[in-house]
């Protein structure tokens, strides 16, 4: 066992609890402001488009079937089908295109 | 109660367990290849719970940086976990008294804050932690079989799993995007602004970006589309 990476680990585990620790436990207040509730309100929506956007176009090494499974989520969630659903299926979407794309070059 | 919380809590985290034994079987994969043990790898996935700092992580350890890189780096790329914290602390059920916030904050992560935030109502103690534990296993378990035995999956099959969290956070922002334009805006500013810095801004790191995007599209989105008083507080979130 390699003391030095568990000082590494522990150092960031620390770091990244403290993080998520602080805001979490400390403001017991209901906020007043109207436009930090609005802003706050908002974060969860731009947080996660920005972390989708563009990443998940990287995320299966291949643009081609990333896109694909994009639109398929996109399709889906607009239907309003389940969470796994459209997870699973943005996944078999990428996965099928991947299978085609050989047998079209 | 409790345990009808619990239970909710497990049920919710299946896309999240499903996702993180994915991604993290990626991270596993990677882990052992920068040098970790196996142990390691998953000592590093219980203890931290995040794709980007860990990934980050792996690779300050493997080209042999400083604790202070490696406290700057956790920083920044962490740093969203305070928003995300800070916004659904406004969502805490009375019964989340400190001991609770201190155990929960550790699950803290971007698909639980997701999904949570997404919960009509407030969200209770036992919820979050069944779905932190749930996800904490997918997590730990996908870095250990990545670690272990990095070729048990098809390359086709493991690629294609890396869309299966993106696909989840898509599921999310799209139905509430469609009933209020306040909340579409910001899906569509945030989508922009993080794919313009991503192409023009590259030495933005990943988890630095999203910070920017969340904090600046936010402001501009409450400026833009103030929500009425009827609506506010305690609803927050629409999934």
């Amino acid at each position: 066992m390699n003391i030095n990476v568990w000082l590494y680990i522990a150092v960031m585990a620390a770091v990244t609890y403290i993080i998520r620790m602080v805001p979490f436990t400390v403001f017991r207040r209901k906020i007043k402001s109207r436009f930090v509730n609005d802003m706050l309100y908002y974060i969860p929506y731009a947080v996660l488009s920005a972390m989708t956007i563009p990443a998940v176009f990287f995320s299966t090494g291949d643009l081609i079937t990333a896109a694909v499974g994009t639109v398929a989520a996109v399709v889906l969630a607009y239907f309003g089908l389940p969470l796994i659903v459209v997870a699973l299926s943005a996944s078999a979407a990428a996965y099928l295109t991947g299978l085609l794309i050989p047998l079209t070059s | 109660m409790k345990s009808k919380h619990f239970l909710k809590g497990l049920i919710h985290g299946i896309p999240i367990f499903l996702g993180y034994l994915s991604v993290s079987f990626g991270f596993g994969i990677m882990a052992v290849r920068s040098g970790l043990s196996a142990f390691e790898a998953v000592g590093m996935s219980l203890f931290n719970l995040t794709s980007a700092g860990q990934a980050a992580g792996v690779g300050i350890i493997a080209a042999g940086g400083s604790i202070t890189e490696m406290i700057l780096a956790q920083l920044t790329i962490n740093i969203r976990y305070s928003l995300m914290s800070l916004s659904l602390s406004r969502k805490l059920d009375k019964s989340f008294t400190t001991p609770h916030r201190l155990a929960a904050a550790y699950g803290m992560t971007d698909e639980i804050f997701a999904l949570a935030s997404g919960q009509p109502g407030t969200v209770t103690p036992w919820y979050m932690y069944g779905m932190i534990l749930i996800s904490t296993i997918g997590w730990c378990l996908g870095t250990f079989l990545g670690a272990a035995a990095g070729s048990i999956l098809p390359a086709e099959v493991s690629d294609a799993l890396g869309i299966v969290l993106y696909g989840m956070f898509i599921a999310i922002v799209i139905p509430p995007s469609k009933k209020e334009r306040g909340i579409l805006a910001a899906v569509l500013i945030a989508a922009a602004m993080s794919t313009a810095i991503y192409f023009l801004l590259p030495f933005i790191s990943g988890g630095f970006s999203v910070m920017i995007c969340g904090v600046s599209v936010a402001a501009v989105c409450a400026l833009l589309f103030p929500r009425s008083e009827s609506t506010d507080g305690e609803d927050g979130g629409a999934a």
